[in-house]
This record gives C-alpha cells, sequence and structure tokens, in this order.
C-alpha cells in the first residue's frame, strides 16, 4: 500500500501554513525562528514527496541544499540573536522600538 | 558525468571571489590592526581580476554557455550584471575605508563578508536552475545580514540585523515553498524544464499559479517591493551606511536579475498572469514609496523609501516586457531595467557616500537636520549631493533622467501610456522631498551654536565621488554606449 502524494501535499500545507502563521503571530524571536524552521521543512517534505512520485532524485538533492542553508541560517540567525539579548536583555519584538515610521 | 575542466573554468570568476573571501578571512587574525587596509586592496585585486575574466570570457554576445549540466550559464545578460556588480562592490569597499575607521568597525571580516554576499549574487545573475539561484540568493542574504549587524556597539545596528534576518528568512521560506511546487509541476528545477511543462500543462493548472504568487512574494521581498517592503526602512537606517548602501544598489541589482531571468525564461508561459500582478505591485510600490519618503526625517530612511520607490519604477519597465506586443517583443522593457538599475547604482552610491562621510561630533550626520546650511561649510559635499539628488528626482541632464525615460517609453510602447503618467506624476512628488534636502543645504542658515559638520575624507573616496558623479553627468548626456550594450544582453535572456 501506498501513501497517495496528495496526503503529503496536504501534510506539508499545514505545515506550512503553520509556520506562516507562527511567524506572523508569535513575538518571540525564537519562536519566530522555529516558525521558519517549520516552513523549510514543509518544503522538505514536498520535495521528497514530488521526488519519490517523480522517480527523480533532484529533489532530494534539492533537500539536501535545503537542509544546509536552513543550518547555516540558523547559526547566523542564533549569532544575532544572542547578541541582541546582550545588548537589550529581551528577544521580544515589541520591546524593539529603534527604528519605526 | 563528472567535474569538467570546461565547467570549472566558466566558474572561474565566482570561484576567484570565494577564494578571496576565505583568504581574507583567514588573513584577518593575523593582519595587525593598521595594515587591514591591505585587506580591502587585496578584495579590490580579486575584484579585478575577475572583471577582466568576466569580460574575456564571451567573445560573441550570442554565446551561452552552460555549465554543470544546465545549473548556470554565462551569457551576456550574466555579463552585463556581473560588470555592474563589481563596479559597486569595488566603489562600496573603496568607500568603507574612511567609514569603518571612522566609526571604529573597521573589521577585517567585512571584506569577506562582501566578497561572499558578491559570489551570491553572481551565482543569482547566472543561475539557470532554480536551485543556484536560490543558493546564490541565501548566500547573498546570509552574508548582508551579518553585515548590518556589524556595529555590535549600536543597539540599532543589531535591532536591523534581527528585523532583517527574521523576515529574509521568512520570504525565502515562502520562495522555496513555491520553488518546490514548480518541481512539483515540472519534475525538475531547471527554467528551461519549467517552462516547457508550463508549455504542455497550460497556465490554468492552480498549482502553477499559486507556485507563481509564492515565488513572486519571494522575490519581492528581496526587491524591496510594496507590500512587501516592510523592513527597508529599519535596515537601511540601521545599517553602517556602507553597507545599507551596497544593500540598496548590489543587492537590488542582483535580485532584479535573477528575478527577470526566473520570470522570463521559467515562467515565460504565464506572462498575462504575472504581469497583471506585478503591474498592481509595481502601482502601490510607486505610490507608497514616494508618499511615505515625503514625512521622513531621517535621510538614510528617506532613501529607504526613495530606493522602493524606485524599485516600483522598475518594475514598471519589466511588466512593459511582460505586455509588449510590438515587433521587438519584450527586449526594450528588460533592457530598461537593466539601464535603470545600472544608472541607480551611480546616484545612490553617491549619495551615501556623501551621507557616509558627513560626521557631526561623534555620530554620522544622518539627519536631514544635519544638512543645515552645507552649501555654506561645505561647498562641494553640497554641490554633489545636490547632482545625486536632482539624479534621484529624474530631472534632466542627469543619469536619473535617462532611466526613467527608457522605462517609461517601453511602457507606452506596450500600451502602458496611462501607467507611465501616473509614474510621471509620482516623480513630480518624488522631487519635493529631493529637493528638501537641497533647500535645507543651500536655503538654510548654519546654526552657529549647533556643532559643525566635519568630514571624513580620503582619496578613496574622493575616487568613488568622482566616479559616482562622472556617471551621473556622463551617462546622462550620452547614454549611448550603456543603453546599446543593455539591449546587446538583454538578447541572451529568451
Amino acid at each position: 500500500m501506498t501513501i497517495p502524494l496528495s496526503y503529503y501535499l496536504v501534510l506539508s500545507g499545514i505545515v506550512f501554513l503553520t509556520g506562516v502563521i507562527g511567524v506572523l503571530l508569535r513575538r518571540n524571536i525564537i519562536i519566530i525562528l522555529l516558525s521558519v524552521e517549520l516552513m523549510l521543512n514543509a518544503t522538505n517534505i514536498n520535495f521528497v514527496a514530488f521526488s519519490q512520485y517523480f522517480h527523480d532524485v533532484g529533489g532530494q538533492v534539492f533537500v539536501f541544499f535545503a537542509l544546509t542553508v536552513a543550518a547555516a541560517e540558523v547559526a547566523v540567525g542564533l549569532a544575532i540573536i544572542i547578541a541582541l539579548y546582550r545588548a537589550k536583555s529581551t528577544i521580544n519584538i515589541d520591546e524593539f522600538q529603534l527604528l519605526k515610521w | 558525468m563528472s567535474l569538467y575542466g570546461t565547467d570549472l573554468l566558466a566558474l572561474l570568476p565566482e570561484l576567484i571571489v570565494v577564494a578571496a573571501a576565505c583568504l581574507v578571512i583567514a588573513l584577518d587574525p593575523i593582519t595587525p590592526a593598521s595594515r587591514r587596509d591591505l585587506l580591502a586592496w587585496l578584495s579590490l585585486g580579486a575584484l579585478s581580476l575577475c572583471l577582466g575574466l568576466t569580460v574575456g570570457q564571451i567573445n560573441t554576445l550570442n554565446i551561452r554557455v552552460s555549465a554543470f549540466s544546465d545549473l548556470v550559464v554565462i551569457d551576456a545578460y550574466a555579463r552585463f550584471w556581473k560588470v555592474l556588480l563589481y563596479g559597486v562592490t569595488g566603489l562600496t569597499i573603496l568607500m568603507s575605508l574612511p567609514y569603518l575607521k571612522a566609526e571604529r568597525i573597521h573589521l577585517g571580516e567585512y571584506y569577506g563578508f562582501i566578497l561572499l554576499a558578491l559570489s551570491g549574487m553572481m551565482v543569482m545573475v547566472s543561475g539557470a536552475d532554480l536551485l543556484t539561484i536560490y543558493l546564490g540568493t541565501e548566500l547573498m542574504s546570509l552574508s548582508l545580514y551579518v553585515m548590518t549587524g556589524l556595529n555590535r556597539s549600536k543597539p540599532r545596528s543589531l535591532e536591523a540585523a534581527a528585523k532583517y534576518f527574521v523576515l529574509g528568512a521568512f520570504s525565502s521560506g515562502i520562495l522555496l515553498y513555491g520553488i518546490s511546487l514548480l518541481y512539483g509541476m515540472a519534475g525538475s528545477t531547471k527554467l528551461a524544464s519549467i517552462a516547457s511543462a508550463i508549455g504542455t500543462h497550460g497556465a490554468n493548472d492552480p498549482l502553477v499559479l499559486i507556485a507563481t504568487i509564492l515565488v513572486a512574494v519571494g522575490f519581492s521581498f528581496k526587491l524591496a517591493a510594496v507590500p512587501f517592503h516592510m523592513w527597508t526602512p529599519d535596515v537601511y537606517q540601521g545599517a553602517p551606511t556602507s553597507v545599507t548602501a551596497f544593500m540598496a544598489v548590489a543587492a537590488k541589482a542582483a535580485s532584479f536579475a535573477a528575478f527577470m531571468r526566473v520570470f522570463v525564461e521559467g515562467l515565460g508561459g504565464l506572462k498575462a498572469d504575472w504581469s497583471l500582478l506585478f503591474l498592481l505591485i509595481a502601482l502601490v510600490t510607486l505610490v507608497l514609496g514616494n508618499v511615505v519618503a515625503i514625512v521622513q526625517t531621517n535621510i538614510k530612511r528617506m532613501l529607504a523609501y526613495s530606493s522602493i520607490a524606485h524599485a516600483g519604477y522598475a518594475l514598471i519597465g519589466f511588466v512593459a516586457a511582460g505586455r509588449a506586443v510590438g515587433p521587438s517583443g519584450s527586449t526594450p522593457g528588460l533592457a530598461s531595467v537593466m539601464i535603470y538599475l545600472a544608472l541607480y547604482s551611480f546616484m545612490t552610491l553617491g549619495a551615501f557616500a556623501v551621507i557616509g562621510m558627513l560626521r557631526k561630533g561623534e555620530r554620522e550626520g544622518e539627519e536631514i537636520e544635519d544638512f543645515t546650511g552645507l552649501a555654506k561649510r561645505q561647498p562641494l559635499a553640497a554641490f554633489l549631493m545636490l547632482v545625486f539628488m536632482v539624479s534621484l528626482a529624474g530631472i534632466p541632464p542627469t543619469a536619473g533622467f535617462i532611466g526613467k525615460f527608457y522605462v517609461f517609453m517601453a511602457a507606452v510602447d506596450a500600451g502602458l501610456a496611462w501607467l507611465a503618467a501616473i509614474a510621471l506624476l509620482f516623480a513630480a512628488v518624488s522631487a519635493y522631498y529631493y529637493m528638501r534636502v537641497v533647500m535645507v543645504m543651500y536655503m538654510r542658515e548654519p546654526d552657529p551654536a549647533a556643532v559643525a559638520p566635519r568630514l571624513v575624507t580620503s582619496p578613496a573616496l574622493s575616487f568613488v565621488l568622482a566616479c559616482a558623479v562622472a556617471g551621473v553627468i556622463l551617462f546622462g548626456l550620452f547614454p549611448n554606449p550603456l543603453v546599446s550594450f543593455a539591449l546587446q544582453s538583454v538578447l541572451t535572456l529568451k
């Protein structure tokens, strides 16, 4: 028994939307970062599902690259967050009011 | 399939830039603080080597070399952008030298990050596969996040970096999701395969439309088009001025280059859909960018909104390319975007160079108030700023006028005369806030009680300003070489 492609797409759609809503609603930068990771993982589900469907390895190769980029992104992001926490002792984005129009 | 020498040879400029970046970062700890200038000169040396290679790589303009089984292409279109990016990067490095020293953030890795960002941009403009374009975009963005937060002693700089990072990562996620759906449609991420899959699927597949919208949103963030512009003012204001200049010019040019290749080569079959979408985006971008710029009091923030508005003008050229019906097809529209961004680079770099050298006491003179009476105290700096402001407003005989002229002509040819008329109206609105800077410099008396502005100059900075002002005036008077270069370069984009 194989799982149909549409199941994967629905799952990835739900994970992606969870991530988008998390980025838009949560106020803690770490949680926002986690939500971005959810979005990226939804993408990976898509790639692997399509890769299986097409019998094409290209999608899985893309996942490796996406994972690498996500790791680099987290490294840079956490470094920025730590530097910001040292300067302001908070990581709640509502507290960052120096810059606004 | 193996790594062929010819493939590596085709990517030689990118490899040199990456190698130079690694070398700079490795040499940084063993370089005494007083000799850090050498790292900048090393980077400039690598850039000039790459410039020679890129120009020499293509002898005939119609050639299109694919490397690594079509992951990247070397063509005249990529060459146009690479030459522009080398120039912009070189000028940014030169203007960074005195600025970073004055701000006491003269760190060696800064040059490494500039070169890494440049290599990402080069991959973006050469990418023929969504994988390479995505990787290039990320390499550019990650380097820019770090550079934005370079001034760690200023909470403002860190805050800007955090905002840029969060919104940049969010937009990359959206872009990547769009790419994954396109992969699901075409079974490959190559632009050529996507184009042929759209040909067979037809343009009305909802999956394809959703994917196109997601990719468009992802790119709109990078281009700073409304409604995905919210990061721009904060980041432009918070980042060190030399980094802001680099972002405003190089990152925007590279994003436009990749964006045009993806939408023309990959999603060309959906022209009718995306040109309507970008028509709306261009309109709101123009209106919001120009109107909100009026109320700004910080000049970096004002230039951020101005850069949003300029993205709107460039998008008009792109919409004209999508709507074009004439015999020359999309060529004039696409070429007008290239001309616009090349000319925009000179005036924006020049304006940021003036802002970066103006200092009031210990801090940077970045409020518009700080320019009060500058013409009395520093006539030359005030005059240069005048030239850049006039050019940004698009008044002849400067480069800004030429850029707008070609964009508007392309729009009129594509039957979008009404859009050109609205854009012209908002160009008049923009003259108001650019001229306010000129008015403050020339018409107001300097306040005798206030700290007198001081200029941080150096021969390198003078050279940057000379290049920028020469570009603005010479291309304003004799645009033909640039125009024919752009028209020839765009022919390889199909």
